[in-house]
């Protein structure tokens, strides 16, 4: 227990000396990617070895040390999930990738003893190696800054964290600054709200700093509940004290003595490490009564949601902690007035108080000189779909989406050519090849119809069909709408029907029309968030590939994407009439006369494929 | 109705809450977590323990996805059909599962109570589509030959129970 600035920087400076002398570090990424490719394993294994070996290592961050050891940690997502399970070797910068149990006991010989690189493990393109993970292409292009420390400090230990420097922007703001000058520098930074709609953070301090209340509360938005995006998840699992130190800040700044933070009951490992980090933080004492010897206390909790997308909604959000349905309200009164139990509230997304610590730092100037003008800082974008590097990565705002897609991305997975690329989930919209000069920031993407949303970028090649994207899309909104007003609830019912008709080959004429005004309807009435913005990824697809769709209503997918759009028939010169295709027919619509080229009936066709496989010429083909 | 069941689990829940109404979802978390779904019989129990009414217990509960009111298999399996997982092929990951376990939409769980299988919207392992969990596990970049052996590995795994 800490009671005061002073013990807390003597515990800085103790850990730091410790962290200098940890000589070599190992650092196994425990996120979830890689622990699903067995990287626990891989970490005990090393720890085994290592104690075989009689190597001075330590697992846990020590104050003043006096001899050298290695640092066996558990860290963070580094982002490259696809090249897991990852593990990097400080202070080299060496990351080895997809590494197997196998290898550890070469990597104890020649690495850790050795102090070599095994250039197998290390990440490779084109013929080319790159032992260090900077020099590696899809980390070049990136400015980690809300990222950091992903990936480069034990994710479990607050020492880890209060060594390199954490928590001393907590500590500036409680003891050099007032109030008033925190949410000045937040306001100048520019920082917008993370989650999606861009609101300045600062503003949002400033009503809830100026509001009279007996009590006030800060909100975490850790609900990230848009399909293909896990930003969030990787910054709660793989640095979590900067999100808490993120809420104190904000706690100090506007007068809040409680703080609730809202995580997605499908990352548990994100509520684990949540849970532990805020237990490590009040064993310190710098989460509880009277903080470090001052009379600011603040007490947090956690939530866990119960699979309801719309609780991403604030106010959905606050009715799901407050006990009741996830049903969102009408605003005003708007959250910062009258939120979480009726008392002024402060609503931030995870990222955005991810950021506070090193605004608080490095001031508004530093931040502002990060990304485009109005959109200041750096946005992380999880990067996923028909992509050759799939991964978390973090960006200037401002970069152009050529540079994510090609120089980070890599280009679409096997060579094939860009189609599309959906970003903000079920609430954003499609960029296309038009796109791709576009500066990824929230005003240019405004302009163009679509949405930075939370910041999922899902790539699409050209055999993806969009007709069939845009009804995954609706489907999912559908299924997740609260039901609580009419327009959401009936329209998007409506919308779904008619998109699951056009993908199975029953369009009509007219059907194009009816979606865009059902969807400027649905825009235009529904109650919150999730329902104005579901009609999008429709309206993008109509606008940017009006022709897939009215291709379908004419009966053809032109990627070949929507099955039951398939024709499969038999190529008459090939066919010897074996029969063998009408046998594996579930539906008997296989007909012929042995030795006779046969015949598929189309009426009774199900389009299942059984008989493309069993014809040993290749006589049966699908278009 | 089944009235043996043991509500001494669900006092010990309830009293770490405080009782308290806005407790409500945690409570029903954790009554899930103990019985791998929430039995009606508790119903009653709970809206008494935290002063609220029975309707609201039901209302909470039905409304949140997590939430069944069902018996679940013993391996829950989830099938990711987020954005990422749905373009990397995740629908026939879930056909080949749903086949080989004799199950489909409506019917999620099979009558032995070993296996439930159900889709779920996302969970944030994107870069290792498509993924899908049993009873939390990860497993990364299916295909549907991958399912049936994991499939045949799970039933063995019953049968040495």
């Amino acid at each position: 227990m800490i009671n005061s600035r002073k013990e807390l920087q003597d515990l800085r400076r103790g850990l730091k000396a410790g962290l200098d002398k940890q000589t070599l570090k190992v650092l196994v990424c425990a996120g979830t990617g890689c622990i699903a490719g067995g990287s626990i394993d891989i970490y005990n294994r090393l720890s085994e070895l290592m104690k075989e070996k009689e190597l001075p290592y330590t697992v846990a961050l020590e104050e003043d040390p006096h001899d050298d050891s290695i640092g066996l940690k558990k860290c963070g997502c580094h982002g490259f999930c696809e090249m897991g399970p990852l593990l990097r070797i400080d202070p080299q910068g060496w990351l080895y990738t997809k590494v197997k149990i196998e290898d550890c006991e070469e990597i104890i010989e020649r690495t850790i003893i050795g102090g070599e690189i095994i250039e197998r493990l290390a990440y490779h393109k084109n013929g080319e190696i790159y032992p260090k993970q900077d020099d590696i292409p899809f980390y070049k292009k990136q400015t980690r800054v809300v990222l950091e420390h992903c990936g480069h400090i034990d994710a479990d230990s607050i020492r880890d964290y209060i060594a390199i420097g954490g928590y001393s922007a907590f500590e500036r703001a409680l003891f050099d600054m007032s109030g008033d000058e925190v949410v000045k520098i937040v306001k100048d930074s520019g920082l917008r709200g993370r989650g999606g709609a861009g609101f300045p953070a600062g503003i949002k301090w400033e009503t809830v700093r100026k509001l009279q209340s007996d009590k006030k509360y800060i909100l975490c938005n850790g609900d990230e509940g848009d399909p293909g995006a896990f930003m969030d998840r990787s910054i709660m699992e793989g640095d979590p004290h900067c999100v808490l130190e993120g809420m104190l800040i904000a706690g100090v700044a506007t007068g809040a003595s409680e703080g609730y933070i809202y995580v997605r009951a499908e990352y548990p490992m994100a509520v684990s490490r949540l849970k532990n980090a805020i237990k490590q933080a009040e064993d310190l004492g710098l989460i509880g009564e009277n903080i470090l010897g001052t009379n600011f206390s603040f007490k947090l909790h956690i939530n866990r949601g119960a699979g309801a997308f719309v609780c991403g909604e604030e106010t959905a959000l606050i009715a799901s902690i407050e006990g009741e349905r996830g049903f969102p309200r009408v605003r005003p009164p708007l959250t910062v007035v009258k939120g979480l139990f009726g008392k002024p509230t402060v609503p931030n997304n995870v990222e955005t108080y991810a950021n506070i610590p090193k605004i608080i730092n490095k001031g508004s100037d530093w931040f502002k000189s990060l990304g485009s003008p109005n959109n200041s800082g750096t946005k992380a974008f999880a990067l996923t779909g028909n992509i050759e590097n799939t991964g978390l990565i973090e960006v200037p705002m401002g970069t152009p989406l050529k540079e994510v897609i090609y120089s980070v991305g890599g280009g679409c997975r096997g060579g094939a050519e860009f189609k599309a690329v959906q970003i903000g989930g079920p609430s954003g919209g499609c960029l296309t090849k038009e796109h791709l000069e576009l500066p990824l920031d929230y005003d240019s993407l405004k302009k163009v119809g679509a949405i930075i949303g939370s910041g999922g970028l899902v790539v699409m090649d050209e055999h993806t069909c969009m007709v069939e994207v845009a009804r995954f899309f609706m489907n999912f909104t559908q299924n997740e709408s609260c039901g609580k007003c009419v327009p959401c609830r009936e329209g998007t019912k409506r919308m779904l029907e008619i998109l699951e008709r056009i993908v199975s080959g029953k369009g009509k004429e007219g059907d194009i029309e009816i979606l865009d005004e059902l969807a400027d309807m649905i825009s235009a009435t529904a109650l919150c968030g999730l329902g104005k913005t579901a009609p999008n990824p429709v309206k993008s697809t109509i606008q940017h590939f009006r022709d897939e769709y009215e291709a379908h209503i004419k009966g053809i997918c032109p990627t070949g994407t929507c099955k039951k759009l398939k024709k499969i028939y038999i190529n008459k010169d090939l066919c010897k009439g074996c029969s063998k295709c009408s046998r594996v027919c579930p539906v008997n619509a296989i007909s012929g006369k042995i030795k006779e080229p046969f015949v598929i009936d189309q009426t009774k066709c199900i389009k299942c494929g059984a008989c493309v496989g069993t014809c040993p010429f290749h006589a049966i083909e699908e278009v | 109705m089944n009235s043996n069941i043991d509500l001494s689990e669900v006092d010990r829940i309830l009293q770490a809450h405080g009782h308290s109404p806005q407790a409500i979802i945690s409570v029903l978390q954790e009554v899930q977590e103990h019985y791998h779904y929430i039995p009606r019989e508790v119903f009653p129990y709970i809206s008494k323990g935290l002063g609220i009414s029975e309707a609201k217990a039901y209302s909470v509960a039905t409304f949140y996805e997590n939430f069944s009111l069902e018996p679940k298999g013993k391996y829950v399996i989830r099938v990711c059909d987020g954005t990422a997982c749905h373009v990397r092929k995740s629908i026939p990951i879930l056909e080949r599962l749903r086949s080989e376990l004799k199950l489909s939409e409506e019917k999620k769980t099979t009558d032995d109570l070993n296996f439930t299988v159900e889709t779920v919207s996302c969970l944030g392992a994107c870069g290792l589509a498509p993924v899908l969990t049993v009873n939390d596990k990860v497993y990364p970049a299916m295909t549907p030959d991958k399912v049936s052996e994991l499939v045949k590995k799970l039933k063995e795994e019953l049968k040495n129970d």
